[in-house]
């Protein structure tokens, strides 16, 4: 397909919908069927099998004609970690039933991976599935779920045979989260607000139709989504001073009087270190646009946290005396993750979770060096061991 | 004064292209053949007959002292992409040649717009590999006030390349402004100096009134010459760090994965992984920088972007991969240990190269001058 051709198929779909007239979801369910949601995915899943680069100019057009976004922010974990597993694991009715909804925002995901004895030990984790006649029942407690509130669906891992070594053990599902034995407690967080929750499921009754890749193979499946995330937390496109570089030197340059020559030196360093991310992410970018994200991604995931870590404690140090102030600590269920939003003292505390969340900095560091260096594995007390008698 | 630097230029390609690759690929070969690591420690006891076979390979045989010289002076017009490439290779062997201060620098200064006719004839020298020639400035000036001799001469300490040169470009404060001369090496003192990194070994340069009087100018009216053609040094420069920080991590993992201590491989240790998945990290990005820096050098950013946007790529790879080649190095010594503290290991190849290379073109603290000023980030004391 050509540019020309691209850029017709996205006249013609404002032409059949024009956005001043049509409902934002009618818009947004055509733009999909248009294969003009993500152009990369596969024809008749919101995609024309097209290159990942030749999304931007069809954004371009899509905004310059004012339609309307599907607000990728309230579904992150949707589009960023579901999406692309559903499209390489999933069945093709799976692929047909959950991407479109998906993408339009009409069912918002969640992750239920973390449990309160298996962060980064994923792979230990206890929630159990039990094959009962045409699906699946399950039991265990998630917890630090992004999101659970907002959502309807939910990637989900949980064992499926406790006899075998924990990698072995896993089954990777596809969970409704309207299902009555989903019970979803907020968790107020170090911020004031509950963004995650803890997740109880009792008696959760899955269809097999919603296993995602084969029983005992949850390991394989997940591993992909962790990388996805990664890329996802760490490898979006932004432009120059985004994030927490803009808010910082935005406060510099608007308010003269606080700028001491101590925090100009970090500023002016850390310019240049967020300068350099962003440019090492276009060529990340650049790099994947032909393959699926691998462990390289986590190196843009550390390198964020580190940066957003850095400059958030640097601007309540700029801001002095308004620095010892916080906006509000009500508790509220944000029905997104603001990483730059409300108040620096807001920014320097979520921060803290950008080197937790999708893997601690210390486990990305061991997958770079085992997965993209091929230095030895952690040495390990529980493997070929079946998972049930690892102490815990 | 800044333009639109805020601005967010459009991504250039920062992908290596199989021209590249294959230009790589040779560099590589001519070095594994006549780059040996003793022959290149022997520099610094004052045997350099590595030099001369090593630079008639690269310059001639591969036609390199002639990359950046315009296809009219007998070159073979590439671009600073080209070059970066060059210089990863060159850096990752400590090379002991002179392509960044004659075949980037001086080449850079002689090709500029306000060049004169006898600028052409040094350019065609050079492209034919039959002269070498340097910017006479101390080594560690970077973009921004270059020290200039009077029409008295004078001398001028610590210059680079210049005990290769056989033409010396020399900027002069002249009655009308500032120009840059070419002095043959004959008329001048040249005086090889012990240097932190003898593999760019540094030398004393004396000038005199009549011998500055004799030369040609090559540059009339040269401030924004000679501002360009060391930030585009300083952007090359960074490519140079970012082989010798590919060196460093790959010999690094190597090692680890080979050296066994208390019954196991030490690169298993936790504390040793994570120091090198960093090191891999800061790696990743001042590839990227340097490559964003001679991307822009050569194309610009786009219709968008201004000549500031070549000034800022500069700047802050010269700063960020400063930087990290000295942390690489160091890392590398410390994690050999004791084998990387003899004279036969090459790790201190690329440490005092990498040290020397960060105060080489304006020290990191004066590229970060250069970025405060273009990313509106005033000083305290600056309104
Ligand atoms: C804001 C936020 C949102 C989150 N959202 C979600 C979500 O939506 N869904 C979800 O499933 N999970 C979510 N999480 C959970 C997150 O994935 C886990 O917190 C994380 O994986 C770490 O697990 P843990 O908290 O149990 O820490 P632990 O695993 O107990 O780690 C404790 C410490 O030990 C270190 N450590 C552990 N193992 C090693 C090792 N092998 N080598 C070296 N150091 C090690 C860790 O780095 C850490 O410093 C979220 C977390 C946060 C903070």
């Amino acid at each position: 397909m050509t540019a020309a051709d691209l850029r017709e198929r996205v006249e013609r779909l404002l032409a059949e919908h024009d956005p001043a007239t049509t409902d934002r979801l009618d818009f947004l369910r055509a733009r999909y069927d248009a294969g003009l949601a993500w152009v990369w995915f596969p024809e008749g899943l919101g995609g024309l099998g097209l290159a990942r680069g030749d999304q931007g100019p069809v954004d371009a057009l899509l905004a310059e004609a004012g339609a309307p976004g599907n607000h990728p922010e309230r579904n992150g974990i949707g589009l960023g970690m579901a999406a692309p597993t559903i499209l390489r694991f999933g069945t093709e009715e799976q692929k047909k039933r959950f991407l479109r909804p998906l993408w339009t925002g009409e069912e918002i995901w969640c992750q239920l991976f973390s449990e309160p004895g298996a962060g980064s030990d994923l792979a230990g984790l206890a929630t159990r599935a039990v094959p009962d006649g045409d699906g699946w029942v399950v039991n265990g407690q998630k917890v630090w779920t992004s999101g659970a509130h907002n959502a309807q669906l939910a990637i989900l891992v949980a064992r499926t045979d406790p006899d075998a070594p924990k990698h072995r053990g896993l089954t990777y599902f596809l969970c409704d989260m309207t299902d009555p034995g989903v019970e979803v407690r907020p968790l107020r967080q170090i911020t004031g607000e509950a963004e995650f929750n803890e997740v109880f499921l009792n008696d959760v009754r899955i269809p097999d139709s919603q296993r995602l890749g084969e029983v005992g193979q949850g390991w394989l499946v997940a591993a992909a989504t962790l990388d996805n995330e990664r890329v996802a937390i760490g490898g979006a496109a932004a432009p120059r001073e985004a994030g927490m570089i803009g808010k910082v030197a935005r406060t510099w340059r608007e308010r003269p009087e606080l700028r001491t020559t101590g925090v100009h030196q970090q500023l002016v360093e850390s310019w240049v270190d967020a300068e350099v991310a962003r440019v090492t992410g276009v060529r990340l970018r650049q790099k994947l646009a032909q393959g699926q994200p691998g462990p390289e991604g986590s190196a843009m995931k550390l390198v964020f946290a580190g940066l957003a870590q850095r400059l958030s404690g640097l601007e309540l140090e700029l801001l002095a005396e308004d620095g010892l102030r916080y906006s509000d600590w009500t508790m509220v269920r944000p029905d997104r993750v603001d990483f730059t939003g409300r108040d620096a003292g807001y920014r320097y505390l979520r921060a803290k979770g950008n080197s937790i969340e999708g893997g601690t900095s210390e486990i990305l560091r061991n997958v770079i060096a085992e997965r993209v260096l091929g230095l030895p594995g952690e040495h390990r007390v529980d493997k070929d061991v079946p998972w049930k008698e690892i102490p815990r | 004064m800044s333009t639109n630097v805020l601005a967010t230029p459009a991504d250039v390609d920062l992908l290596p292209t199989q021209d590249g690759e294959d230009l790589r690929a040779a560099v590589r070969s001519v070095l594994a053949a006549q780059c040996d690591p003793t022959a290149v420690i022997a520099c610094y006891d004052g045997d350099r007959s590595v030099v001369a076979p090593l630079w008639r390979a690269l310059a001639v045989d591969l036609g390199l002292a002639g990359l950046l010289v315009p296809e009219e002076h007998g070159g073979h017009g590439a671009t600073a992409r080209d070059a970066a490439v060059v210089l990863e290779e060159l850096g990752a062997a400590v090379a002991p040649v002179p392509f960044l201060t004659s075949s980037v620098l001086a080449t850079g200064l002689l090709a500029s717009p306000t060049a004169t006719d006898a600028a052409a004839e040094v350019l065609t020298a050079l492209a034919a590999g039959e002269q070498v020639a340097t910017l006479v400035v101390p080594w560690s000036t970077g973009p921004g006030d270059v020290p200039l001799l009077g029409s008295d001469g004078g001398a001028v300490r610590s210059v680079a390349g210049a005990v290769e040169a056989d033409v010396l470009l020399v900027p002069v404060a002249a009655a009308g402004g500032t120009e840059v001369r070419a002095v043959p090496v004959a008329a001048a003192e040249v005086t090889g100096v012990p240097s932190l990194d003898m593999t760019r070994q540094l030398a004393d340069v004396r000038v005199s009134a009549e011998a500055l009087a004799a030369a040609p100018v090559v540059v009339a009216d040269a401030d924004a010459a000679l501002t360009d053609a060391l930030t585009l040094g300083a952007a090359l420069l960074a490519s140079e760090q970012a082989g010798i920080i590919r060196w460093c991590v790959t010999t690094t993992v190597a090692y680890l994965k080979e050296r066994r201590q208390f019954g196991r491989v030490v690169g298993g240790f936790q504390a040793l992984k994570h120091r090198l998945a960093d090191l891999y990290v800061e790696a990743e990005q001042a590839t990227a920088a340097a490559t964003w820096a001679a991307a822009t050098a050569a194309e610009g950013a786009g219709p968008d972007a201004g000549p500031d946007e070549a000034r800022l790529a500069s700047a802050v790879a010269a700063s960020y991969c400063s930087r990290v080649a000295v942390h690489a190095a160091e890392e590398t010594v410390q994690l050999h240990a004791g084998i990387a503290m003899t004279w036969e290991h090459p790790a201190h190849l690329a440490l005092k190269r990498a040290k020397s290379d960060q105060i080489a073109l304006g020290s990191p603290e004066q590229h970060h001058v250069i970025v405060a000023d273009l990313a509106r980030l005033p000083g305290p004391t600056a309104g």
